[in-house]
């Protein structure tokens, strides 16, 4: 394994501050608290990589860092210096730079406009063309990527080459910190060769790098120290790369830092029950390999694995959300046609999404109507909706289900993500579902609200729906399904009942090959 | 209804009655904030809002016109000018609440008239019923409302490109038919019937409420009007949640193209004549209407009431202003302050919420 040049760590910051500090950042949204008091601390001339699961709080931290965000407490300290930034540029000004994921590039400018795009080099309103021209080529150089024409429209280019003109954009602001936001998700292995080698040049220079990605064996190459975010607190800083084990890594990333209380496995499903969903051969290319499973009446699938691992796509593939490449999707022994939702709807399948606000919920729209949405024709009369009817059946579901705040005509958007999620879930009840897939149901869940959904989850369970569970969390995958599936790189790599795995059987499993 | 799935989860399912019935809690009653802002975040605080500028505008109307204003004949002018666009308006606000947009309206109006007097519509409707003209023109509004829909549900057209498209085609089809002349109604049955009065009120002040309270119960309270909202707010969700997201925006645009077939009939009712230059600029009064009415343009939130104060508010004003021998030029630029003034309120309004 090669390690960077900058390890072990220089002796720069004995004595010195560190470049930046974070302390105790909070930071809410309205029902959520994005950030519940985050720390980060980053020394001049070290890659320091930020790990945490989506929804973790890593996006949101970053914002923060870098001026778009307004943090609602906390402390950030710029050489120990106590500073704020009001606005993106402010952050600029004293020297970090951001590259986020979806490079923030102009397709139909050249290289050297993309660079200097906002501060472009002119002498009274003129751009000095030449000197830019230039000083791109210099920045380019700097980063050993003299093959890029700087006239060239940054279109044309490779998105690695873009990740290259995005930093040297960042170079050019004299940048002493630089944010990488997951700089690999979008480049093949010699590409991602090739962003190490800019990036150990870069911190060669002086600089600090961020290095945000969920690919543990890129930070075991790449890093020098690791942060760890989970639901929005830290749950570690500063563990040095080479002294932590990358189980370790998985456990602070996916682990429970409370006990969660799982209910009783009430009843075994019997195993000649017939199975309410059937998938066969089911394969969409390009994100994972076929894959066969049926789930029984009564009985809780885990799909277990790391983000990435083709676990969502899977479900939102069987649910129609995406169309399949191959294979087909039984419900009750009734084909679905590939790639409609509503098929799968009426035939009494539910899905409460990965990404609850911008696919579960109509943010701006009430309790009740979130509620009701999938049940309309259940209030209607000739298409004339029962308000009243449909108030005292979404009524019902919160009381049940113990959604708080009460009040069903309140926006579903003033909730906190528990409430939230027990909306979506009170949908599909409504519905009276036979088969219910959920998609990391409890991300953004506190604790108590968890403990409930899980009983919510079992008890409809027992009272005979078929059950898929997506979930990064192991335990929570172990604690609540009967049967488990484990996903590695798109393809079901293992499949046991949960009783017969535990913890640390899984983790070997979705990260195979990784040192442990 | 549901007892089975509650029951399971345990707990005591309180029986709905314990609930008084008559506890309707308005949609942001439990909102912090007050005064005219939180007023006006609520549904009946923004129709108010535009009623109180409408109301200001007939005070201005009779202090600077007087008698002429005032006059049951002009208030007649004024409904009558409004039901036309308000029609076309009331069409609109469901395509826009579903997060599109339209721009052909006036080009489907102008069609529409056109193919419906005809010399061939016009003889079969003298042969036989009035109510062929009718069919025509719904017709024709329908099929163009067809086209938008299926190039923006299917075609993934975007709908400001798909409409403008049909803008152009539409009003140059129109123009090939009529051979850019003016085309005499002569089928007196027609006339008699939708240009007539109805005790004292003419009719197509009559079908414009008509259509205009079809739509508030369809937007309010029918699945259709709920789907509607959903699929504009977030169609994403709505997609996930079961609703057929692209059949839903292609029966938007129909019946948007049903509404230009009748603000068609309305048109040449009025003026007894059909023309490819008839609803020019539709699209703009329209849109600025539905805006100001305090639908988002984003989609997600749509309202009937609005629409219809939003185009009497600008019918009024057109009438203020030509009664007080100003230009046309001027009342557009009056328009152009509203509609930015209007939408900086919703902006400024909705930021707050978030």
């Amino acid at each position: 394994m090669t390690i960077g040049p900058n390890d072990p760590s220089p002796p720069a910051y004995e004595g010195a501050p560190p470049l930046l500090e974070m302390r105790g950042i909070l930071k809410r949204f309205p029902g959520v608290l994005a950030l519940g008091g985050v720390d980060l601390t980053v020394r001049a001339a070290e890659v320091h990589c930020l790990l945490g699961q989506n929804g973790a709080g890593k996006s949101t931290l970053i914002k923060v860092l870098s001026g778009s965000y307004q943090p609602d407490g906390g402390e950030i300290r710029w050489e120990g210096r106590p500073v704020t930034f009001p606005t993106p540029i402010a952050a600029i000004k004293v020297g970090i730079s951001t590259i986020y994921q979806e490079l923030d590039l102009v397709a139909d400018l050249s290289v050297t406009e993309n660079i200097f795009l906002g501060h472009e080099l002119s002498t009274a309103g003129f751009t000095q063309r030449g000197r830019a021209s230039s000083r791109a080529r210099e920045l380019l150089a700097r980063m050993g990527h003299t093959g890029i024409g700087v006239h060239r429209s940054v279109g044309s280019l490779s998105p690695a080459s873009q990740q290259i003109v995005s930093m040297a954009r960042a170079l050019s602001h004299d940048t002493r910190l630089l944010i990488l936001d997951e700089p690999s998700a979008v480049l093949d292995s010699g590409e991602v060769e090739n962003l190490f080698r800019v990036v150990r040049g870069l911190v060669a220079q002086g600089v600090a790098v961020v290095y945000i990605s969920h690919r543990l064996e890129e930070i075991r190459q790449i890093g020098d120290r690791i942060s760890v975010l989970k639901d929005g607190s830290s749950v570690a800083t500063d563990l040095p790369v080479s002294e932590t084990p990358t189980r370790e890594l998985i456990r602070l990333m996916t682990g429970r830092s409370i006990e969660y209380v799982f209910p009783p496995r009430t009843q075994e499903p019997s195993a000649d029950a017939a199975p309410v969903l059937e998938v066969v051969g089911l394969e969409r290319k390009g994100l994972f390999e076929p894959v066969t499973f049926s789930v029984r009446a009564g009985e809780i699938l885990g799909l277990a694995g790391l983000v990435g691992a083709g676990r969502s796509e899977v479900v939102e593939t069987l649910y129609g959300a995406r169309r399949a490449t191959a294979g087909t999707v039984r419900v009750n022994g009734r084909a679905m046609p590939n790639g409609s939702v509503a098929a799968r709807v009426a035939a009494g399948v539910g899905l409460c999404p990965e990404e609850r606000k911008s696919q579960g919920l109509l943010l701006d729209e009430s309790v009740s109507s979130n509620i009701t949405i999938s049940t309309l024709q259940r209030f209607s009369k000739a298409g004339f909706l029962d308000h009243a009817a449909e108030r005292v059946a979404a009524r019902e579901m919160t009381e049940s289900l113990d959604v708080r705040p009460a009040g069903v005509d309140r926006a579903v958007r003033t909730l906190s993500g528990g409430n939230q999620q027990k909306v979506v879930l009170a949908r599909w009840l409504l519905r009276e579902c036979k088969v219910l897939l959920l998609d990391e149901p409890t991300r953004g869940v506190d604790i108590g609200a968890r403990t409930e959904i899980y009983t919510l989850v079992r008890a409809l369970a027992d009272s005979g729906v078929a059950v898929v569970v997506v979930s990064s969390e192991v335990e929570e995958v172990l604690g609540l399904s009967d049967r488990v599936l484990v996903m590695r790189e798109g393809a079901v790599v293992h499949e046991a009942p949960a009783s017969a795995l535990d913890e640390a059987q899984v983790l070997d499993l979705v990260m195979e090959g990784a040192p442990a | 209804m549901s007892e089975p799935e509650t029951a399971v989860v345990g707990r005591a399912t309180p029986s709905p009655g314990a609930q008084p019935p008559s506890a309707r809690p308005t949609r942001t009653s439990d909102r912090d904030g007050g005064g005219i802002a939180h007023l006006l975040r609520t549904a009946a605080g923004r129709n108010l809002g535009l009623v109180v500028a409408l109301v200001v505008l007939c005070i201005a109307g009779v202090v600077t016109g007087g008698d002429r204003f005032a006059d049951l004949n002009n208030v007649l002018t004024i409904l009558r000018l409004a039901a036309v666009i308000g029609v076309v308006s009331v069409g609109l606000t469901f395509v826009i609440t579903g997060g599109g947009i339209d721009l052909s309206v006036g080009a489907i109006v102008a069609l529409s008239s056109v193919w419906c007097t005809t010399l061939a519509t016009q003889t079969l409707a003298n042969n036989g019923t009035w109510l062929v003209m009718v069919f025509a023109a719904l017709a024709v509004g329908a099929a163009c409302g067809l086209v938008n829909g299926v190039l923006v549900a299917y075609g993934r057209i975007v709908p400001f490109i798909a409409t403008l498209a049909m803008l152009a085609g539409a009003r140059g089809l129109a123009e090939i038919i009529s051979n850019r002349r003016t085309q005499i109604v002569n089928v007196p049955a027609f006339v008699s019937v939708l240009d007539a009065d109805v005790l004292g009120i003419p009719v197509l002040v009559i079908l414009f409420a008509v259509v205009a309270a079809i739509g508030w119960v369809v937007l309010n309270r029918t699945t259709f009007g709920r789907r509607t909202v959903a699929v504009g707010g977030n169609p994403e969700a709505a997609r996930l949640a079961g609703i057929r997201v692209q059949r839903h925006t292609m029966y938007l645009y129909v019946l948007l193209g049903l509404c230009c077939g009748v603000a068609a009939l309305m048109l040449v009712a009025r003026t007894t004549t059909g023309s490819s230059t008839h609803g020019t600029l539709y699209e703009l009064d329209a849109i600025a209407a539905v805006v100001i009415g305090g639908t988002l343009l984003s989609g997600g939130r749509g309202t009937i009431v609005g629409t219809v104060l939003g185009v009497l508010i600008f019918t009024t004003l057109s009438n203020v202003f030509t009664l007080n021998n100003l230009s046309i030029s001027a009342q557009s630029v009056v328009k152009g302050l509203i509609i930015v003034a209007a939408v900086l309120l919703q902006q400024r309004l909705a930021a707050r919420k978030t």
